[in-house]
Parts: structure tokens; C-alpha cells; sequence
């Protein structure tokens, strides 16, 4: 094992996947019924996925840890999702779309994986349509669209605040039609705990249920991971607090690859932190850029109420750094400039961290109605944390840890180094590079759980038909079983002093000071040691007070902060490992004199994809070199 | 600020619940209600008690997950907002505050303020989709819909599932709820082909299921966090009536 095939078909850019999708081998009709698939999560890349094999005529048994499928944390994206329909007339196109995902990545994604992406980005938008996702329409019926960081084009479409939630319900409802019809069995509030590899292929899972506790083998032919992203290992993030790591990690642990663990994008625009027992930070959705300016006082430590400011002792530092771009700019440069700000002094509110996000302007010049229609929810939610009414004052923000473009490894089918394990959505690494450009992952998690994966599995799936029903009572089920149950013994039977959540919020703090918006080696080591010391603390002081055998919200806690330890030293050991800045990843140590990042093309142009080697081993590092054929690696330049 | 809880204890569905009683010293007014019981928990923790079971995820107001009667209104007493963004601002120094599971028999109470919700899948299940298979979707904009009715399907359809109408209504119904969705569907064109079948599987389902009805009431609209309007229920009606 090792190598790593990406399996990238040759020809031209624009025509691999049409060339794939004719290629690929079929599964017949009267096969798909006995070939079963687990499909774990049911955000836009589960639901899409369990709902497309559905219709196709798999046996598809799709788990989620929540009451409902429609709760999965796609629910919460606000801003909306792109597409290159070009129905602006602004010169858009798939090509256009794949060229500044790329660019916005920082040239670390891979080439084959976005252009393609970009290319099912259309359909992805018909099929919701046709789904009767309300998304925002002009006058004369058509679809409406608007612009969003890092792009100067208008390709994104959306429901108001609240797309991520009307694409989720429009991929829940489909999901349902297949429930109705008996393709899909839906398995809610389970949590897969492991997985099963028979042969060296992955032949199911197991799960906790979680109301009764019960431990349940499931079996099937191939299983899909659409479990999302791992950001909460911030503890304070723009994520569902119940987001977590540990499928993939159980996976990692199982053989498949985790790649470029390290790349987390931090967003610009969250609330900041208002005190010390904040669970989550609440994410502005970016679109707000679109119409709200951005600016700190150009004096120090400046208290005046921001109204009281006037206008020429404003400092909108992102349209003077960035004449171009603007208010616009992607998201990792955003962050840092306000950091850079607050850190120099100029920050606002009681902490000094937080820059002003000012309304005036538009209000002035479009009306208070037509703002209201673009952004209604989001001021009232923002009204609602912090008791300000940004109609009236600028909103303060500050930036949070937010989407990881890290993740599972994957080949250009979305399979993972463990065959018949796939990874689709956030919880694989493959299409944002470095740095994720706005409105690009709902539609990257749709593509691929309902346009992408329904292929590509055929070609695994087509060699599997020989292969009956797979039984749960092999050994391989009874050991993974009997290594969850002892998992979950050792948890139980510390009986310490401390909640496990106290543990997740010290060790999201190390990871935010030494490893979030600046990196630098210093640091990073000290991290390391840091991260251990905690972890052992927690096998020793750890309590959880209710036994294993029903509903235990503390259990559930625990497992998933026991594999934020681990997935944090593998995190730390990436961002050591890249001796260069790109995107999210900024290390002090490789920045220009004016403070922007500095990539080093010549050492680290891959793809870092670590193997796990073992309890306590250096994990092994592999290279996926990123070739570049269609654009040229150029420096990332928004000014 | 000092406040006093008492809080709906159970530890099954098959046991008897009854409310406990707990005092919090330090409530900071910038916690959300969700924090304040995070805080509980983690003493609860710490004395190795039992800590209090709440669903919650997105604490963004957008999953539905979270949901609880605080004295006695579901999401607490400020209108059109969901528990996880109840602020504590909104209570005083020294109150003693009611929390409590949602209370309906089509949602049974799972642990302390956990109710089992799967009956609204049900009716979900029952019609709630327009069948298009992947890949077979018209170009977007070969759909025209007017700009209002596309507001108007949007207004509806942000129903985030909660719960908290059935909770608040006296007979427990989820018309609300179920005339959301139908609503959705009604205003579009894409829905039509199946509007007929869809409403009366709905409606059929959200019977089976053993929701009560309508009787005009009006808490649903009065407690919805995401102030889903009872012309809803009117539309359902109409379209209700289309199809028989
Ligand atoms: C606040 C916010 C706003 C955003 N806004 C935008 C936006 O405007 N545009 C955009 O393009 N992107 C946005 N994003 C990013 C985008 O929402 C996510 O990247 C995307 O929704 C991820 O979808 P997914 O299908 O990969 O996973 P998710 O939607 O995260 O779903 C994960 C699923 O996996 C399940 N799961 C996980 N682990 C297990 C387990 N062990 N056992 C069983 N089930 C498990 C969960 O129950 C859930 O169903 C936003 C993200 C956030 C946090
Ligand atoms: S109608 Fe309102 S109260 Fe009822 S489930 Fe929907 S959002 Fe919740
Ligand atoms: S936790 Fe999601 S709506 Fe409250």
C-alpha cells in the first residue's frame, strides 16, 4: 500500500468526465437491487447521494446522528450556491467557474476534480429547481443571482439567508420519494462508531443507537462517508456543535488516507466572541460583502460610537489595500487583514476584536426595503445575539474557523485508499485547495452526491455483483464490534472530575492560538506537546456520569473529543510539514514584505495525503504531486 | 444574575417524569438559554449527576432542532425566535424559570426535555416531494414563476420542523406545519402535476399519525418561531378540498 492513483483520466480538461461517463462500467438493472450501499450523513452529499442510487435501484441504508435527515448541518449554509449559467450575461462559464475555484484554492487543488465540478454545477442548480427549492427570482420569472467573495462575476444563486436550508429541504424531499418507494431504509440518530473492512474492502459499519445505546452491525457492498467537516475541533466555530471528525478518523485509522488536514478556512464575517461560555460563533453570511463595507477607525484605540465616526477618519482597509476587489476579497485574505487591524490596535467593541461591517451606504442608495429583501433574516439574527440593530449601526465582526478543505483522501472516482469506501461533500479533500471560494462547497457536496458518485460507483459496484449478501455474523464484524464496545468501556470506566466539553474547549483553544488564522513553527511544536499533555489529562480525568446502555449525550460528547486529540496531532504535524503559505494555511515564516502569503511551488505543489501508522507512530506521508495542465501557477493576487 | 430552574426530569418514555429544582448563580445576560444549560450540565458533570438531555445542533435557529416550553411558551416568551437563540437578557435577577418538553401524544417524551418528533417525517414521507429523477430536470429557467409566488413559496417553506405549533396548540395539531409544506408546493409550478396526491397523502398521514385538528385557534402562528402564517392553513384547506 501507498501509492496513490488518482486515477485522473487523460484528454482534455473539458472532456474527461464525458469521457469517464461513457466509459464507465454499468450495472445492470436487475443487479442494482441486490447490491446494497451504506451511505453515512444526509446533508446536500448524503441526501443527494442516498437519494440518486435510490432512483437508480440500489439498496441504499442512509445513517444520521440526528432525529431527522433534515436537520444535517447543510441546513445552516446561508449564502447560496454557484453555478456557471452565465444567465447574467457577465462572461461567465464553466471554464470561468473552474479557473477562479483554482486560483481561490491556491493552486492546491486538483485540476480534474474542479473542472468537473464547475462543469455538473449547472445541473446541480436545474435539479433543485426542479425539486421546487425557492430560490430568488426576478421580475420576469427567470432565476436571480448574485456575487460573492473572491469573483467578479454574479453566479450564485440563493433563498434569501437561508439556501443551505431550502437545498437540504429540497434533497430531504427527494430522499423521502425514495423512503416512500422502499430504496432507501433510513437509519436516524446512529452513529457509526467504525468501519468494516472484510478482505481489505469496506463491507459495512458499526453504529450506536443513539436512544437505546444498542451497538448494531450493518453490511453492505460499498459505504459512502457524506459525514461533513471536522471545523469544531475549534470547539468555537461557525459549525453545528455537533459536527466532528470521527468517521473519517475511524476510517483514517482503518487505512484511508487523510489529506491536507491542515487547510481550514477561517470565515471573515462571524460574530465575534461575546463571552467565555459561548458554545459556537454565528456566521454572516459573506454575501453581506455584496452591499456592506467594511472598516475600522483610523485612530488607535478609537471608543466613539462607530455613527459618531465621520466619514474621513474611516479606514475601509480592504477597498484601500484591494482597489479591485474590495469588500470582496476571498476569504482567507479578508480574515487576515482584520486580524492584522485589530492586532495593530484598531479593532472595535470591548475586546478590540471586531471591525465594523457598515450598511449606511446601501441603505442610503437602494432603500431600507430592498436590504431588508436581501438580507431580512440575516439582521434579525444578528439583532437577536447581540441586541444591536445593524439598520441603524454597522454590525461587528471578527473571523472563525469555518470549512475545512482538508479531508479523506480521494481518486477522481471519490473512492478513498480503502476500497469501496468513498468520501463525498466536505468530508473529502478534493476540490478547494487551500482556501475555498464562497458558495462553492454546497454546490461541490451536491455535485457529487447526486451527479458525481451515482457513476462512479457503478465501476466498483459492477465487479461486486458476483459477491453475495454480506453476512454481519463474519469475525470481521464481531472484533470491530468488540473494539467499539471497549472504546466505549475505557471512556465510562475513567471516572474522573471533568465534562468532556470542558476538555473540547481547551484543546479548541491550543488549536486556535497555535494553529488557526497564523501558523509558525515555534508554535506548531509547542502545540504538539500541548495537544498530549491535554489528551492524557483527559484519559485520566474524564467523567462521564450515565452508563453506555441508553440515551448518554456525554458519551457521544467524549468519543467524538477523544478523536479531535488524535486529528488535532495529525492537523498540527501537516501544518509543520508545509514549510510555505497558501490560502488558509499562512505561515508567519513565508509571507512578502507587505504581508501577504508566499507559496513555494517548487517544494509543495502535492497534495500531503498521511497514512496512519499506529498508535503513538509518526503517521507516513505520501505525495500527490498537483499538476497544473490548463492554468498557470501564478501568484494569488487580488489588489 | 441568580435565577432558579426547574426543569422537566425523566428518564425514559416508560418512566414517570417530575420537575427538579437547580440554582444558577452565575447567569451572565450575554449567554444564549442554551449555554445557561450547557453550564448546569457541566456542574452536573462534575458532581457526576446525570446531566439534562436537550436536542440541539445548529444553534443557529435554522435546524429545529432545539425546542422547549419556557415558562410556558415553546422557545421561551420572546415571539418569533428559537430556544438556542433566546438570549438571556430577556430574564430577570432572581426568576424562576419552567422548562419543560414539548407535550403532544404524537410526540412522545424520549429523556427530560427530548420528544421523539418522527411523525412530521412521516407526513414528510407520506407526499411531501415532487418526483423528478436526477438528471432528468428541465434548464432552470425554462420554469418561469412569478417573482411574488416565488416569495410566497419561500415564506413557507421555511419551516424549520420543530414542533413547537403542535406543542403550543390545545389539540395538538400540526396543520401548521403540514399546510407549510403543502403551501410550498401549491404556489409553484413545478408541484402541480401531483398536488392532488400529495395533499390527500399528507393529510391522510397527518391523521394516522394522530395529530389533532384545527380549531382556529391561532397559538401555532402566535408561538412559530419562524412566524409561519395560518393563511397556510387556509391554502391546505383549499387544496384539500381541490382534490376530493
Ligand atoms: C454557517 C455556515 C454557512 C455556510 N454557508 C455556505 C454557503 O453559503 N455556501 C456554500 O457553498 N457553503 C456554505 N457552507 C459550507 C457548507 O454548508 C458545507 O460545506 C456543506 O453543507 C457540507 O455538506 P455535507 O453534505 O458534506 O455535510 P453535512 O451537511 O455537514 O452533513 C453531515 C452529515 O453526516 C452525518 N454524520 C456525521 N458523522 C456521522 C457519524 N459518525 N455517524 C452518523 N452520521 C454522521 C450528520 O448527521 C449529517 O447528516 C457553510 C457552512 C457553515 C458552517
Ligand atoms: S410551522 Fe413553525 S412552529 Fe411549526 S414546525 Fe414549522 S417552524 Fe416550527
Ligand atoms: S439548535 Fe438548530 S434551531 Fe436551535
Amino acid at each position: 500500500m501507498g501509492k496513490l492513483n488518482s486515477k485522473i483520466p487523460d484528454g482534455p480538461l473539458a472532456q474527461k468526465w464525458t469521457k469517464y461517463k461513457a466509459s464507465v462500467k454499468l450495472v445492470n438493472p436487475a443487479n442494482k437491487k441486490k447490491l446494497e450501499i451504506i451511505v453515512i450523513g444526509t446533508g446536500l452529499s448524503g441526501a443527494g447521494a442516498s437519494s440518486a442510487l435510490g432512483e437508480l435501484g440500489y439498496s441504499v441504508k442512509t445513517f444520521c446522528y440526528q432525529d431527522s435527515p433534515r436537520r444535517a448541518h447543510s441546513v445552516a449554509a446561508q449564502g447560496g450556491i454557484n453555478a456557471a449559467k452565465n444567465y447574467q450575461s457577465d462572461g461567465d462559464s464553466v471554464y470561468r467557474l473552474f479557473y477562479d475555484m483554482i486560483k481561490g484554492g491556491d493552486f492546491r487543488a486538483r485540476e480534474a476534480n474542479v473542472y468537473r465540478a464547475a462543469e455538473v454545477s449547472n445541473e446541480v442548480i436545474d435539479h433543485y429547481t426542479a425539486l421546487g427549492v425557492p430560490f430568488a427570482r426576478d421580475y420576469g420569472g427567470t432565476l436571480d443571482t448574485r456575487s460573492f467573495g473572491g469573483v467578479q462575476v454574479s453566479r450564485t444563486f440563493y433563498s434569501k439567508g437561508q439556501t443551505g436550508q431550502q437545498c437540504l429541504l429540497g434533497a430531504y424531499s427527494s430522499l423521502n420519494r425514495q423512503i416512500k418507494k422502499g430504496n432507501v431504509t433510513m437509519y436516524p440518530r446512529r452513529e457509526m462508531l467504525d468501519l468494516v473492512l472484510i478482505d481489505g474492502k469496506a463491507r459495512g459499519i458499526i453504529a450506536r443507537n443513539l436512544l437505546t445505546g444498542e451497538i448494531e452491525r450493518h453490511a453492505a457492498h460499498a459505504v459512502v462517508l457524506a459525514t461533513g467537516g471536522y471545523g469544531t475541533i475549534y470547539y468555537l466555530s461557525t459549525l453545528a456543535v455537533n459536527s466532528n471528525a470521527s468517521a473519517a478518523w475511524k476510517a483514517h485509522k482503518k487505512g484511508a488516507f487523510f489529506a491536507n488536514p491542515s487547510f481550514v478556512q477561517i470565515h471573515p464575517t462571524s460574530i465575534p466572541q461575546l463571552n467565555e461560555f459561548q458554545s459556537k460563533l454565528t456566521l454572516m453570511s459573506e454575501s453581506l460583502r455584496n452591499d456592506g463595507r467594511i472598516w475600522v477607525p483610523k485612530t488607535k484605540g478609537d471608543k466613539r460610537k462607530a455613527n459618531e465616526i465621520p466619514e474621513d477618519e474611516r479606514d475601509y482597509y480592504l477597498e484601500r489595500r484591494y482597489p479591485t476587489f474590495g469588500n470582496l476579497v476571498p476569504r482567507d485574505v479578508a480574515s487576515r487583514a482584520a486580524k492584522e487591524r485589530c492586532d495593530a490596535g484598531y479593532g472595535v467593541g470591548e475586546t478590540g476584536l471586531a471591525v465594523n461591517l457598515d450598511f449606511r451606504d446601501a441603505i442610503k442608495k437602494q432603500g431600507v426595503k430592498t436590504i431588508e429583501n436581501k438580507y431580512g433574516n440575516l439582521f434579525e439574527m444578528y439583532r437577536n445575539i447581540t441586541g444591536i440593530n445593524p439598520y441603524e449601526e454597522p454590525m461587528r465582526i471578527y473571523p472563525a474557523g469555518h470549512y475545512t478543505m482538508g479531508g479523506l483522501w480521494v481518486d477522481y472516482e471519490l473512492m478513498t485508499t480503502i476500497p469501496g469506501l468513498y468520501s463525498i461533500g466536505e468530508s473529502n479533500f478534493s476540490d478547494h485547495g487551500a482556501n475555498r471560494l464562497g458558495a462553492s462547497s454546497l454546490m461541490q457536496a451536491s455535485g457529487d452526491g447526486y451527479f458525481i458518485l451515482p457513476n462512479t460507483i457503478s465501476n466498483y459496484l459492477s465487479n461486486e455483483i458476483s459477491v453475495a449478501k454480506i453476512s454481519t455474523d463474519k469475525p470481521e464484524f464481531a472484533e470491530a464490534e468488540k473494539a467499539a464496545v471497549d472504546r466505549i468501556n475505557k471512556l465510562i470506566s475513567i471516572k474522573g472530575k471533568q465534562s468532556a466539553g470542558s476538555f473540547h474547549k481547551r484543546l479548541g483553544k491550543i488549536m486556535w492560538d497555535y494553529c488557526g488564522m497564523i501558523r509558525n513553527e515555534e508554535g506548531l511544536k509547542k502545540a504538539l506537546g500541548l495537544i498530549n499533555d491535554l489528551k492524557e489529562e483527559f484519559y485520566k480525568d474524564l467523567n462521564i456520569p450515565c452508563p453506555a446502555n441508553e440515551l448518554n449525550m456525554e458519551l457521544e460528547k467524549a468519543g467524538r473529543v477523544a478523536d479531535y486529540f488524535e486529528l488535532a496531532e495529525l492537523l498540527v504535524t501537516d501544518a509543520l510539514n508545509r514549510r510555505e503559505s497558501c490560502g488558509a494555511h499562512f505561515r508567519e515564516e513565508f509571507q512578502t514584505p507587505d504581508g501577504e502569503a508566499m507559496r513555494n511551488d517548487d517544494e509543495f505543489a502535492y497534495v500531503a495525503a498521511w497514512e496512519y501508522a499506529g498508535e503513538g507512530k509518526q503517521p507516513i506521508l505520501h505525495k500527490e504531486e498537483l499538476k497544473f495542465e490548463e492554468v498557470e501557477m501564478k501568484v494569488r493576487s487580488y489588489k | 444574575m441568580k435565577l432558579t430552574l426547574k426543569i422537566w426530569r425523566q428518564k425514559n418514555a416508560k418512566s414517570k417524569g417530575n420537575f427538579e429544582t437547580y440554582q444558577m448563580d452565575n447567569v451572565s445576560p450575554e449567554m444564549a438559554f442554551l449555554e445557561m444549560l450547557d453550564a448546569l450540565n457541566k456542574r452536573l458533570v462534575e458532581e457526576d449527576k446525570d446531566p439534562v438531555a436537550f436536542d440541539h445542533d445548529c444553534r443557529e435557529g435554522i435546524c429545529g432542532s432545539c425546542g422547549m416550553y419556557i415558562n410556558g411558551h415553546p422557545h421561551g416568551p420572546i415571539p418569533a425566535i428559537t430556544t438556542c437563540h433566546l438570549s438571556m437578557r430577556f430574564f430577570k435577577e432572581g426568576q424562576t424559570v419552567w422548562i419543560e418538553p414539548w407535550r403532544a401524544k404524537p410526540f412522545p417524551v424520549i429523556k427530560d426535555l427530548i420528544v421523539d418528533r418522527t411523525a412530521f417525517d412521516k407526513i414528510q414521507i407520506a407526499g411531501g416531494f415532487i418526483s423528478v429523477n436526477t438528471g432528468a430536470a428541465p434548464e432552470a429557467n425554462n420554469i418561469l414563476i412569478r417573482k411574488k409566488d416565488s416569495d410566497n413559496a419561500f415564506d413557507s417553506a421555511i419551516c424549520i420542523g420543530c414542533g413547537a405549533c403542535v406543542a403550543a396548540c390545545k389539540n395538538a395539531s400540526a396543520m401548521l406545519f403540514v399546510s407549510a409544506k403543502i403551501s410550498q408546493f401549491a404556489l409553484l409550478p413545478q408541484g402541480k402535476v401531483e398536488a392532488i396526491d400529495r395533499v390527500r397523502a399528507m393529510v391522510a398521514k397527518m391523521d394516522e399519525v394522530g395529530f389533532g385538528n384545527c380549531s382556529n385557534t391561532g397559538a401555532c402562528e402566535a408561538e412559530c418561531p419562524k412566524q409561519i402564517k395560518l393563511t397556510n392553513i387556509s391554502r391546505m384547506n383549499r387544496e384539500y378540498f381541490k382534490a376530493y
